[in-house]
């Protein structure tokens, strides 16, 4: 299956950019650089695991990096009003959910499509972001907290931890359950879905919440990790996270991709990225090559076809 | 006038067609038959450069000639109709007919009144009341392939193919099609013709290839050849064409529909179908039947009336409750509401049976096989998309995925088209066995043959309204055929 032969590729991509970064770049194979590494693209991950599960429904959410500067917002202000931070988490995921919950709206109830939508609340999260905090930078975070993201169980960083239990359910929600099932299949054809008894409308909103509540927890990631709550928090991650999907083999048509495919297609690109930071590559290459990724991922599927109808003569 | 030699054509491991030879001549209607993946549409795609052989040629007034696609292919004067609709939804209708040859004005633009008058020329040669200015979009399949029709005659071609045209129509329609074809041959072109009725092919055609497992079996002039001859050919073996349904006593009351009503589409429509009784909806295309079905298990809504599923009321709207009810709809259109054709064979089949938790893949699996074997589905194996079915084969997926639900009442609509003579007899068996065990039936057909042998009571629509309600003894062909065209009886 070309699928399943795609995703394979990007593993052995992975693979062998791993293996010529450790032989050919100075500090990329020690200990600190792989966690700092893997801790780097922590919040890219976590969406990118929702996002699979919305573009597998043939929909799109661009607007988690501007959820996630709008949850950073809300940390911002209410600790700052002086509210305790566990008191925050809560309401940081809950802001995330509702941000989820109008996209979903929109969408099913609606009947909008879900790019023009998620386009517009791209700029109406940021802009709500920028209302509520303003230019200020919150910093004076609970040690305790920021600490905690930045912690290493042996070699490996917490974060990573929780990415790996996150991926791993979504992996089995996606593959393994029959929810999963319906997602797939409303994503490659709606009207059978639906004729099939699959409540579609229902689905799909509650994509776009898990969607907007993931945004809101990569928001307290982001926020103690870096410790500073800013409203241009996560700026532009929307399109590192469709990338790794897309490249993940993903199709943007829906019903089709895999969560293995999507988390191979993050560390992918971000070893690539680390790889070439460490090499002292200019910052305009680093964009030029993850583009390049991008396109080869999205013309691949169809050079392969058009090889195959090639007559055998 | 065209002709294939020797032809011969795989898909992967699958042979469609084996050393394949036929010869379509001027002025003549030739009949292809065959059960369903014999490879009737991939010799139809091989004619229209869809496809290209593997080994073997093709000939064109005897030369060879290579159809690098299907644009070589209408050149040379090929006009063909798909056994699948593939029409543009966001398109009106006559934009769909003249597709790639709109009529033109002065700098090229689009003459939409010549377009318009055109398309409503071929409507009338072929008696449909279609506006050529709506859109393609949710046009019942029967008018789509009427769409595909207009479009194949519009070309005005020496060679028309047609991939079962007939079968979502009824009776008149199917008439009218025959008309037209009839005076294409008498103006000296060649016709092929596909169809699993062989009514038809006896009606139409002058001689006839039969294809088993892609291999030409024979070709015979159909007047020297019975009915019972063809199906021989076809499946090697004898067989009652027709299965006619046990009879059984009805039990109680599983569907009731009260005045059913949607604004402009259909009216006042009230019937019961009891357990283990199969009751026939007849009518001409677009009489409003597959209406009243998507309004029964919620898929459309419905603006007055109720719905009772073993006397419980059933909620405008909802597939999902309707499922739950114990209501199952086999729709029409197999390819946009049947079927999820990038996905495997048994996920299809499981589609229908899915929970929220956790599946068993074993189980899965083990539920479509025997599915798949009791509706001897013919496949490769069953993680093939269903795309690479023939499309009997689908059919036979789609009623596979909702018999697997055991409903209490089913609908089926149009349930054997593009199924094969051995398996309609193989589904008429199974929906009577299952009306046997207690299954209600509701069963949409435009096959008066079907509906005359399987249904213990015939319901005829008229424009949107019930007109007749036949018991079993009482429905004969004239009966149904003057309820359903509005004539008095
Ligand atoms: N694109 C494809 N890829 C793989 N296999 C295919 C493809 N198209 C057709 N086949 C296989 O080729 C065989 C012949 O198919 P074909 O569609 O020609 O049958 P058919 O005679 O038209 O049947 P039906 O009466 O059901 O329409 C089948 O086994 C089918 O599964
Ligand atoms: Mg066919």
């Amino acid at each position: 299956m070309r699928v399943d032969r795609w995703e394979t590729l990007v593993v052995a991509l992975l693979a062998a950019v791993t293996v010529a970064a450790s032989l050919g770049v100075d500090g990329f194979a020690n200990g600190s650089n792989v966690a700092f590494l893997l801790l780097d693209v922590t919040e890219i991950a976590l969406m990118a695991l929702t996002m699979t599960l919305v573009i597998v429904a043939a929909e799109i959410d661009l607007s988690v990096a501007s959820t996630l500067g709008l949850c950073c917002a809300v940390l911002g202000r209410l600790w700052t009003a002086g509210l305790p931070i566990e008191a925050i988490m809560p309401i940081c995921l809950v802001t995330g959910a509702l941000a989820g919950a109008l996209n979903g709206l929109l969408v099913t109830r609606l009947g909008l499509p879900s790019l023009a939508v998620t386009i517009g609340t791209f700029a109406l999260y940021r802009g709500l972001a920028y209302v509520i905090l303003g230019d200020q930078a919150v910093a004076d975070l609970p040690p305790a907290y920021t600490g905690l993201a930045t912690q290493s169980l042996g070699p490996i960083p917490l974060l990573t931890l929780l990415v790996v239990v996150l991926a791993v359910a979504a992996g089995i929600l996606l593959h393994a359950t029959g929810l999963g099932r319906a997602v797939t299949a409303l994503g490659a054809n709606e009207e059978a879905a639906y004729f099939a008894g699959i409540r579609v409308k229902r689905i799909k909103f509650w994509l776009f919440v898990a969607s907007g509540t993931m945004a809101g927890l990569a928001a307290l990631v982001f926020t103690f990790r870096y410790a500073s709550a800013r409203a241009d928090n996560g700026v532009g991650l929307e399109l590192a996270v469709v990338a790794a999907v897309l490249l993940g083999g993903v199709s943007i048509f829906g019903g089709r991709g895999t969560l293995a495919g999507v988390v191979a297609a993050v560390l992918l690109l971000a070893v690539v990225r680390n790889a070439l930071i460490l090499a002292d590559v200019a910052n305009e290459v680093l964009n030029f090559v993850t583009g390049l990724l991008l396109v080869a991922s999205v013309l691949a599927p169809n050079l392969k076809v058009r090889l195959e109808r090639k007559p055998v003569q | 006038m065209l002709a294939l030699r020797e032809v011969s054509k795989s898909f992967g491991a699958v042979r469609a067609l084996r050393g394949v030879s036929l010869d379509l001549a001027p002025g003549e209607a030739h009949a292809l038959a065959g059960e369903n993946g014999a490879g009737k549409s991939t010799l139809v795609k091989i004619l229209s450069g869809v496809h290209r052989p593997d080994e073997g040629a093709l000939l064109l007034d005897g030369e060879p000639v290579e159809f690098h696609g299907p644009a070589d292919a209408r050149a040379a004067g090929v006009a063909v109709i798909y056994q699948e609709p593939a029409l543009f939804p966001d398109l009106s209708v006559a934009e769909n007919v003249f597709m790639g040859r709109h009529p033109r004005r002065s700098f090229g633009r689009v003459d939409r009144r010549a377009m318009r008058t055109r398309a409503l020329d071929l409507f009338s040669r072929l008696g449909v009341p279609l506006d050529p200015a709506r859109p393609a979009r949710g046009l019942s399949i029967a008018d789509q392939q009427l769409v595909e029709i207009a479009k194949a005659l519009s070309r005005d071609a020496r060679v028309l193919v047609m991939d079962e045209p007939t079968a979502a129509l009824s009776g008149p329609e199917v008439e009218r099609l025959f008309g037209v074809a009839r005076s294409l041959r008498d103006q000296g072109r060649a016709v092929l013709f596909v169809s699993h009725r062989l009514d038809e092919m006896f009606a139409l055609c002058e001689r006839v290839t039969t294809l088993r497992d892609g291999a030409v079996v024979a070709t015979d002039v159909l007047a020297d050849i019975t009915p019972d001859d063809l199906v021989r050919r076809m499946v090697g073996r004898d067989l009652a064409a027709l299965f006619p349904k046990q009879p059984t006593v009805p039990g109680e009351v599983a569907l009731k529909v009260d005045r059913l009503t949607r604004e402009g589409v259909f009216t006042d429509v009230s019937f019961e179908v009891r357990a283990g009784e199969i009751v026939a909806l007849a009518g001409l295309v677009g009489a409003g039947r597959s209406e009243v079905a998507r309004a029964v298990f919620g898929v459309d809504r419905r603006d007055a009336g109720s719905v009772h599923v073993a006397g419980r009321p059933l909620r405008a709207g909802s597939p999902t409750e309707a499922m739950a009810a114990g209501v199952a709809l086999v729709p029409e259109d197999r390819r946009q509401q049947g079927l999820v054709m990038d996905l495997s064979i048994e996920r299809n089949i499981g589609l229908t049976t899915l929970k929220w938790g956790l599946l068993s893949r074993a189980a899965e699996r083990a539920r479509a096989t025997d599915w798949a074997i009791r509706l001897q589905v013919r496949y490769a194996g069953l993680t093939d998309a269903v795309t690479v079915l023939s499309g009997g084969n689908q059919q036979k997926v789609v009623l596979a995925k909702w018999l697997a639900r055991k409903p209490r009442v089913l609908i089926v609509d149009e349930p054997t088209r593009g199924i094969d003579v051995g398996t309609k007899a193989e589904v008429h068996r199974l929906l009577s066995e299952l009306a046997a065990e207690g299954l209600a039936v509701l069963m949409i057909s435009s096959e008066l043959p079907e509906v005359l042998g399987m249904a213990d009571r015939v319901l005829v629509m008229h424009e949107g309204r019930l007109v007749a309600d036949l018991p079993r003894a009482e429905a004969t062909e004239e009966r149904v055929v003057a309820a359903a065209t509005g004539r008095p009886a």
